[in-house]
């Protein structure tokens, strides 16, 4: 590692911090209804929005409507996105004349960018038309992004309201968060991509005749705009198949830093938002700590094992599927930043990272991404954890589980825990299915651990709602597409109908005034408590699975050895 | 029913809004003002499009540099890396083989440090850099094939200092070479001081 690359990592953070406040107090402004000054410019279209959907935007619910609504909602868009890929063939805007898709990975498709997931069995280039890209998968790139937020913003009232069965309106939440978060801020990013080089046009594929006379198709689109998007929204899904690897999607340095850091842009401001919401900077400041210290110690694992030596390569750079204008240090920034939250997107192919590295992704995404994680997601992943927390601690000290003067009961805590077994489940199982059927062995490719830990990424990938792949595994087969289709369904909504149980539950509750004997959840001691409950239940359900994916590679590189 | 339709109807507008305003609003603003990076930042060369500055080619030929190994030879459809483990065999024996091709075709002390981006294949598969290191290992090559004297090989040297890319503004990314653009770079050189000979 050099100067400049410590640089660029510093830079990089110093940023995150300096802008979380800034968009943190701009979405409490959003979304607790207080005036701001994006209401000038799209005002409107929220006021429109509301005429044109019949909805009292003031006229709030209680959770289980609240659930319904978003259920809804996600099933329309699930649906329409499916079809239009059958039909694509049928539909205009397809240049490069592109057949209908398969009905399973039409399936896995839909699923994927309704739940936020993004996780990609077909190649953008190859499969879909600009009209499914743009209609279908731009459109999806927003509104989960938005749901997610609406369920951290519901969340945040169950926790700072007291005894009412109101959690606020969804089509409020989804609207606010679209037009005044995701589209100011994707337009505006949209337009400095595309000044670096990203494409946005919608010619078709462009013919060229190289220097030494081989003919070279080169991909268009309108790929800058769905970029923004991508990246903002946490999704992850790429327009091309090498994602932000490639140079139309991430052309030069600069793209790659702005595109890392609108990654963790929105998830970092959110915890702002929520210490503004629940009365107090501190314990959103406290959640950014934690999140923090998860990230570097990942990070810090992840450099040192791209840096150190081994014995197959000696002290070569492992350039492996990674690209020369980012290098080492940009690759492995990406790579822990982006599974840390559940964006997915990638810069660098993960399935040639060296195994210290691939298994830091692994395993951010196995903790429930709440290192920043999703937006929305991964701060709602993370108050599961707290409440968690706070309940252990009560057992150890005796006394009843309180937080933020909410007392934490059995319901609560039954809650938490199925969001918490939901996603394991399906990472445990599924990848142990896959691992015993030929329907899951024939997509390998590579033998030995490190097959075992493509097909554990990809599950961990789904049930996260993640994205990125250990993208040499073959997914796109009946297989794997239905079965990592299911995964994502149970990782997004087996997390989100609990989390929302629980904000009805505490919105109903009567607050406890803070005392001398009162639990703090704003200090030290318990971003220390917090840290160890995540790696502790992370590392009690994954560490054997772990061993045999990349810890035993580790090993077996370091002594030589080939498969 | 009621939220089935209130769903329908949010979810319209919002495909409208976001699937085709946004995209077409978006085109319409950098059409206006980046039109050639909107479009591929395309380089043409007597009325032909020869390729995009920011997708690599496959150079094989003696009188060029060479470009990084690519899992999907620079064929953009789809683009992509080799997807290989640190620990599979393949990797290794491609590793090895393409060192003694390197070394070979670029007449090199067998020795010699090989920049490990030529050994190794990038993501994306149409990685247009290479290091100046990189390049500097094929002058000779490159020289004796064109035959320049002395003097044009100083100049080929000149050449990729010149054309070398530092981390932008001076501490993002890496120090890096755009082979299309040093191998139309030394075409054009080249055909002039043909016609001064």
């Amino acid at each position: 590692m050099t100067t400049l690359d410590i640089i660029q990592i510093i830079l990089f953070f110093a940023l995150l911090i300096g802008l979380t406040p800034v968009l943190g107090n701009y979405m409490y402004k959003v979304f607790t209804g207080s005036k701001h000054f994006m209401m000038s410019a799209f005002g409107w279209l929220e006021k429109l929005t509301y005429k044109i959907i019949k909805v009292n935007p003031d006229e709030e619910t209680n959770w289980k409507s609240y659930t319904f609504s978003l259920i809804m909602f996600n099933l329309v868009g699930f649906v329409f996105v499916f079809l239009i890929q059958l039909f694509q063939a049928q539909l205009p805007l397809n240049p490069a004349n592109l057949p209908n898709v398969s009905w399973h990975s039409a399936f896995n498709t839909a699923v994927s960018f309704m739940s936020n997931t993004n996780w990609q069995g077909y190649a953008g280039e190859t499969t879909l038309s600009y009209f499914v890209q743009m209609m279908g998968l731009t459109v999806q790139n927003f509104v989960s992004a938005a749901t997610g937020i609406a369920v951290l913003i519901a969340l945040i009232r169950g926790i700072s309201r007291k005894t009412t069965d109101k959690l606020g309106n969804f089509w409020t939440d989804l609207t606010r968060s679209t037009l005044y978060v995701l589209l100011p801020l994707s337009i505006l990013f949209a337009i400095v991509l595309t000044g670096q080089g990203v494409v946005q046009n919608f010619n078709s594929y462009e013919t060229v005749q190289t220097i030494e006379g081989a003919s070279q198709v080169l991909p268009m689109g309108p790929a800058a705009s769905q970029i923004a998007i991508k990246q903002l929204g946490t999704n992850g899904g790429g327009f091309f198949n090498a994602n932000s690897a490639h140079p139309f999607e991430n052309p030069t340095p600069f793209s790659n830093f702005l595109e890392m850091l609108a990654i963790l842009l929105i998830p970092a401001a959110l915890t702002y938002t929520y210490g503004k919401m629940v009365g107090s900077t501190r314990q959103g400041w406290t959640i950014f700590t934690a999140m923090t210290i998860l990230l570097i110690a990942g990070l810090s694992i992840s450099l040192y094992a791209e840096y150190s030596a081994n014995p197959v390569f000696g002290h070569l750079p492992l350039m492996e599927g990674k690209e020369s204008r980012f290098g080492i240090t940009n690759s492995v920034l990406w790579s822990t930043v982006t599974t840390a939250a559940s964006n997915g997107s990638v810069n660098a192919m993960h399935d040639s990272l060296s195994p210290l590295a691939g298994l830091v992704a692994m395993l951010n995404i196995m903790l429930g991404e709440i290192i920043f994680g999703g937006v929305g997601a991964g701060l709602y992943g993370m108050v599961i954890f707290i409440i968690l927390t706070v309940f252990i601690a009560g057992l150890m000290v005796g006394r009843s589980p309180e937080y933020l003067g909410k007392k934490i009961e059995a319901f609560e805590v039954q809650m938490a825990i199925i969001a918490i077994l939901a996603p394991s489940f399906v990472i445990l199982l599924f990848s142990a299915w896959a691992s015993v059927t030929q329907a899951g062995l024939s997509s390998l490719n590579n033998a030995g651990p490190h097959g075992f830990s493509e097909i554990l990424y990809a599950y961990s990938s789904a049930a996260g709602n993640n994205g990125s792949a250990f993208a040499g595994l073959n997914a796109n087969t009946l297989f794997y597409n239905l079965t990592l289709g299911i995964g994502m369904l149970i990782g997004r909504f087996g997390v989100i109908i609990p989390v929302l149980a629980i904000a009805g539950n505490m919105a109903k509750k009567k607050v406890t005034p803070s005392s001398a004997g009162t639990f703090r959840t704003d200090n030290w001691l318990f971003i220390g408590l917090l840290i160890s409950v995540i790696l502790i239940v992370g590392g009690l359900t994954f560490f054997p699975a772990l061993s045999l994916g990349p810890i035993i590679e580790h090993l077996i590189m370091n002594s030589g050895i080939n498969f | 029913m009621k939220t089935l339709m209130i769903s329908l109807k949010i979810f319209l507008f919002f495909t409208i809004l976001t699937g085709i305003i946004y995209p077409l609003l978006v085109t319409g603003i950098v059409q206006v003002i980046f039109p050639a990076k909107a479009n591929g930042s395309l380089i043409t060369k007597n009325n032909q499009t020869i390729g995009s500055e920011l997708i690599g080619q496959q150079f094989d030929s003696v009188i060029y540099f060479s470009a990084r190994p690519s899992a999907v030879s620079y064929n953009p459809l789809p683009s992509g890396g080799s997807n290989f483990g640190l620990t599979n065999t393949r990797l290794n024996v491609l590793v090895a083989e393409r060192k003694q091709q390197f070394i070979t075709f670029n007449q090199l002390d067998s020795l010699t440090v090989i920049p490990s981006e030529m050994l190794f294949a990038s993501a994306s598969g149409l990685d247009p850099h290479i290091s100046p290191q990189a390049a500097m290992l094929q002058v000779v090559r490159i020289a004796k094939a064109r035959n320049f004297d002395q003097n044009e090989k100083q100049q080929l040297v000149k050449l990729i200092t010149t054309l070398t890319e530092t981390p932008q503004l001076g501490f993002l990314g890496e120090e890096r070479i755009n082979v299309l653009l040093l191998n139309l770079e030394l075409d054009h050189s080249d055909e002039k001081h043909f016609i001064n000979k």
